[in-house]
This record gives structure tokens, sequence and C-alpha cells, in this order.
């Protein structure tokens, strides 16, 4: 064999093994997180199976029984609460639009401080830590505070929903202002505009379709979260959940739980096909 | 020009949808006033923040919060990895079997991990196995959906290529299959884990371990400081779990 076949072979070994090396490292360090985070997070193989079928069995007792020569009547049992419970719906739908609308308001005007194209460094500083810290405190944990500051009641959840999306959205728009092209602000400044005046015609024009569609993909994801506000007692329809579920009314909570999916996936489907009318939109106009 | 004339219309008709909702709230000025009064105090009853003389107290629960995300993120992927499959349409050719699979995973991933801690709770009790199994459900949609979403996406070439050098079916899906996929469902994967780590901060509230039954005990009693110090612990602790899970991320798609 020649000497650069051999050298060849050689490197190839090395690199073999290295790599092999580093899968073992990989595993081991896999391996030993699992184990830690078996030990700290108490899980014991023997309850988890006990567990399992309690669990399976709580499944079906949410289960109602529908006959097909009783069908209406059993619906009609299954879903007694309907009226309440499509109100509390409409409600929650309701709280998500306006905390998106009242949060995405708010992040459009921080938002272009917060672009690094568009305003000076300690203003970026600044307004991203605010938006980090909005977006980084789980809305839950806003709604627990603000039912003490504001009631009981929907309020609370809203205004949790809208500083979360405040945070959420803020640092996206910042994003899309950011991809604005600078020639249209330069020509609003040449013009003699303000600041103001060229983020309003050089900027936003340029990024509305973006922000419209990440506000309604906030929108879907808001709906979600304020579906169980309720359970803190912050207004919508996981108040009537929580009771259900704490009073063991096992057909109330698959009832609730099958209205919930069914509204979060008519405003998911509804959301799309408004986003890509927008997006759609977009590309048709002259570039 | 009618689509001209028609935005005003729709940004109008929006304006009134926020009106209804806020009448709906009751946001009258008066309580909002009210209410920022009292958000006043209790952010100055908040600082300091402090531990309270409970900090390994909750530093455990923080230790339990991120080894429920882990935990759940694991379970989610050992039960998504075989369910993908039948979500991928090169995979299942029956258009109707596809459909109600993916309306399936749509369908788990619908409700919030708060409703299932809930429920897990009531189920199989109190504790962190019921903040696992929380996290775990709505993620195996979500992943059994991406996961899938990687499998259609992934070229045929190279598995054909394989199978035409003489590979078997095994060999096929060692070298032309799981090369393509593995990166994008890891990336996924690590994604999952740190929107876990979130959401696991907050199931403690319906009583399913973690940090937040602290934090909703502090709360209920008017401990502001401490609190406030909890805040911050999850604050830190989603943003070390971010950057390292980032840093993972990025080495995986070099290597």
């Amino acid at each position: 064999m020649s000497a650069t076949a051999q050298a060849v072979e050689a490197r190839w070994r090395r690199e073999r093994s290295a790599g092999r090396r580093r899968t073992l490292a990989w595993s081991l360090a896999f391996a030993a997180a699992v184990s830690v985070a078996a030990v700290v997070g108490q899980v014991d193989v023997a309850r988890l199976l006990a567990g399992l079928p309690r669990a399976a069995d709580y499944i079906t007792r949410t289960i109602p029984t529908l006959r097909w020569d009783h069908l209406a009547q059993d619906l009609a049992e299954w879903m007694w609460g309907f009226d309440l419970w499509l109100e509390l719906l409409l409600d929650t739908v309701l709280i998500a639009y306006a905390g998106t609308v009242l949060g995405g308001g708010a992040a459009l005007l921080m938002s272009f401080a917060a672009s690094a194209t568009l305003a000076p460094s300690w203003a970026v500083a600044v307004s991203r830590r605010l938006l980090e810290f909005a977006r980084t405190v789980p809305t839950l944990v806003f709604a627990l505070i603000f039912v003490y500051a504001f009631g009981l009641g929907p309020l609370a959840g809203l205004l949790a929903i809208a500083l979360h999306s405040f945070g959420a959205l803020g640092k996206l728009f910042a994003e899309v202002h950011e991809n604005a092209d600078l020639h249209s602000v330069e020509a609003v400044r040449a013009a003699g505009g303000s600041w103001a005046e060229a983020m309003r015609f050089g900027v936003l024009p340029q990024s509305l379709p973006g922000l419209l569609s990440f506000g309604l993909l906030r929108f879907e994801i808001n709906v979600r979260e304020a579906s169980v506000l309720g359970i803190v007692g912050a207004g919508g329809i996981g108040e009537e959940l929580y009771l259900s579920v704490r009073q063991f009314e096992y057909p109330d909570i698959s009832a609730i739980i099958l209205l919930i999916l069914l509204t979060v996936t008519l405003i998911d489907a509804l959301t799309t096909r408004l986003r890509h009318r927008i997006l759609g939109a977009e590309s048709l106009r002259p570039a | 020009m009618s689509s001209l004339a028609r935005t005003p219309v729709m940004f109008g008709l929006g304006f009134l949808l926020l009106l209804l909702g806020l009448w709906r709230v009751d946001a009258s000025p008066l309580r909002l006033i009210e209410g920022a009064q009292k958000l006043g105090w209790l952010v100055v009853l908040m600082w300091p923040p402090s531990a309270g003389g409970a900090l390994t107290e909750l530093l455990a629960a923080l230790a339990e919060t991120v080894a429920m995300a882990f935990l759940g993120t694991l379970l989610a992927v050992v039960v998504a990895l075989p369910l993908c499959f039948l979500g991928a349409g090169n995979i299942v050719t029956n258009t109707l079997t596809r459909f109600t699979v993916r309306r399936t995973y749509d369908g788990l991933r619908g409700i919030d991990s708060l409703v299932w801690a809930l429920i897990f709770v009531s189920a199989v009790g109190m504790g962190p196995f019921a903040g696992i199994l929380a996290l775990a459900v709505p993620d195996i949609g979500l992943l059994a959906k991406v996961f899938s979403e990687a499998l259609e996406s992934a070229d045929r070439r190279q598995v054909e290529g394989v199978r035409a050098g003489g590979g078997s079916r095994l060999h096929a899906i060692r070298f032309g299959l799981i090369p393509q996929v593995a990166p994008v469902m890891l990336s996924q994967t690590l994604y999952t884990f740190e929107s876990n780590t979130r959401s696991a901060t907050i199931l403690g509230v319906v009583g399913a371990g973690g940090i937040g039954l602290a934090l909703g005990d502090r709360i209920r009693l008017n401990n502001w400081d401490e609190a406030a110090f909890i805040v911050l612990l999850i604050l830190v602790t989603v943003a070390v779990i971010d950057s390292l899970s980032r840093r993972i991320r990025l080495r995986l798609i070099r290597a």
C-alpha cells in the first residue's frame, strides 16, 4: 500500500474514532440528564404505570353516553349548558381580540424605537429590555397579579394578554421594520419630514402586511391563552372548565373542551385565510 | 378602488369590536385608574425582591420545573416518533386516514397545557408527574405534525441511491433518511424544550409541580417581595435554558 493510502486510512480511522467518542460523550450527557431529571422530577416508574390506567379511566368517564336512537336527547343533555358556554366562549374570543389589539398597538409604538436600523442604540437597548421582560413573564403570572389589582373578572385577563402580546409582538414588529427598505425613510427626511413622519410614511406602509400577519398569529395564540385564564379568575370559559373539573362533572369537561377546540379551530381557519389574503395582496403590490 | 375603500371600513369595524370588548369586560376609566393605583402599590411592595429564607426550597422547585420540561419533551418525542409516520403523505397515501390523523394532532395542540394539567392533577394526583403528562400531550400533537412534515420534505433520491448501491431497507433508512430528517427533528425538539420550560413555570398554579406552586402561594398570601423574587428566578432560568438550547441547536446544525 502506498504511503498516501496509508495516511488516508489512518486519517479516516482517527476521524471515525473521534466521531464515535463524540457520539458516546453526547449519549452519556443525555443519559445523565435523563437520570438527574427523573430524580428531581420524582419520576417513579411504578407510580407512572399505576397512574396511566387512572388517567385512561378519567378520560373514559368524560365520554358522554350518546345512543343512536336518542341522539338528539343525549346531545342536549351533554350540552346542557350550551348557551352559557357559548357566551363565555365569545367573551374569551373578545378578550383575546381586545388584548391583541391593545398589546399590538402598544407594540407598534414601541417597535420603531426597538429597530436597530431606525433608532439610536440606547433607545434600542432600553425598549428591547422592556419588550423582553413583558414577553418572558408568562401571561398567567400577569393575570394572577392583575386579578389582585383590578379585581376578579375578564378585565384582568385582557390586560394580562395585552401586556404579554406587547412583548411578543414588539420584538417581531421591530424585526419587520428592520427588513424595510431605508430609501423611503431618507426620502421623507429629505423632504423635510420629522422622524415620526419618516416612520409613518416611510416604514409603516412597507411593514404593514408583516405586522398584520404577526398580529393575526398572535390572536390565534391568545385565544388559546384566554381559554385558560379563567382558572385564576381572569374571565372567559376557563372558569367553567375549572369548576367542572373541580366538581368532577365528567361529561361537562369533555363538552367544554370540545367547544374550546371547535372555537380554536374556527379561529385558526379564519386567521389563516385572512393572513393569506394579506400576504397575497402584498405580493400583488407594485415593487 | 374597491379594495382601497374596504380597508378603512375593516379598520373601523376592528375598532368597534375593540370597544365592544372593552365594554364587555367593564373597563371603565375609574376601574382602570383604581387598578393602576393598586398595581403601583404592589410594585412598591415588590421592592426589594426577597427569597424569604426559602432559597434552597425555591431552587429545588426550579430544578423540578426544568426536569418536568425535559421529561415532558422526552415523553412527547418518544410517542411522536412512531406517530409521525401516520401523518406523512409519502408514507400513508390514504387521504382520509392522513386527514383524520392530522386533525387529531391539531386537537391535541389546540388545548393549552394548563388545561391538561388541571385534568391530570385530578386524574393522577398533584405533583410533577401530572405536569410532565400535561406538557407531553399537546407536544405530541405538535411534534408528530412537524416530524411528519420533515419526513414529507425528505428527498427520495438519497434513499433510492442507498438502495441502488446495494443497501438494505435498514441501510436506506439509516443513511438515506435519518441524516436528512434528524437535524430538523432535533432542533424542533429543542424549541419544544424551551417552550416547555416557559409553560412548566406556571403549571404549579393548579398543583402540577414546579415553581408555579410557590409563586401562586406567595401571591395568594400577599408576599409580594417573594413573588417578585420568584418571577426574577423564572426569568433567569428561561434565559439560561434558551441560550443553552440555542448553542446546542447551532452545533447540531453545523455538525
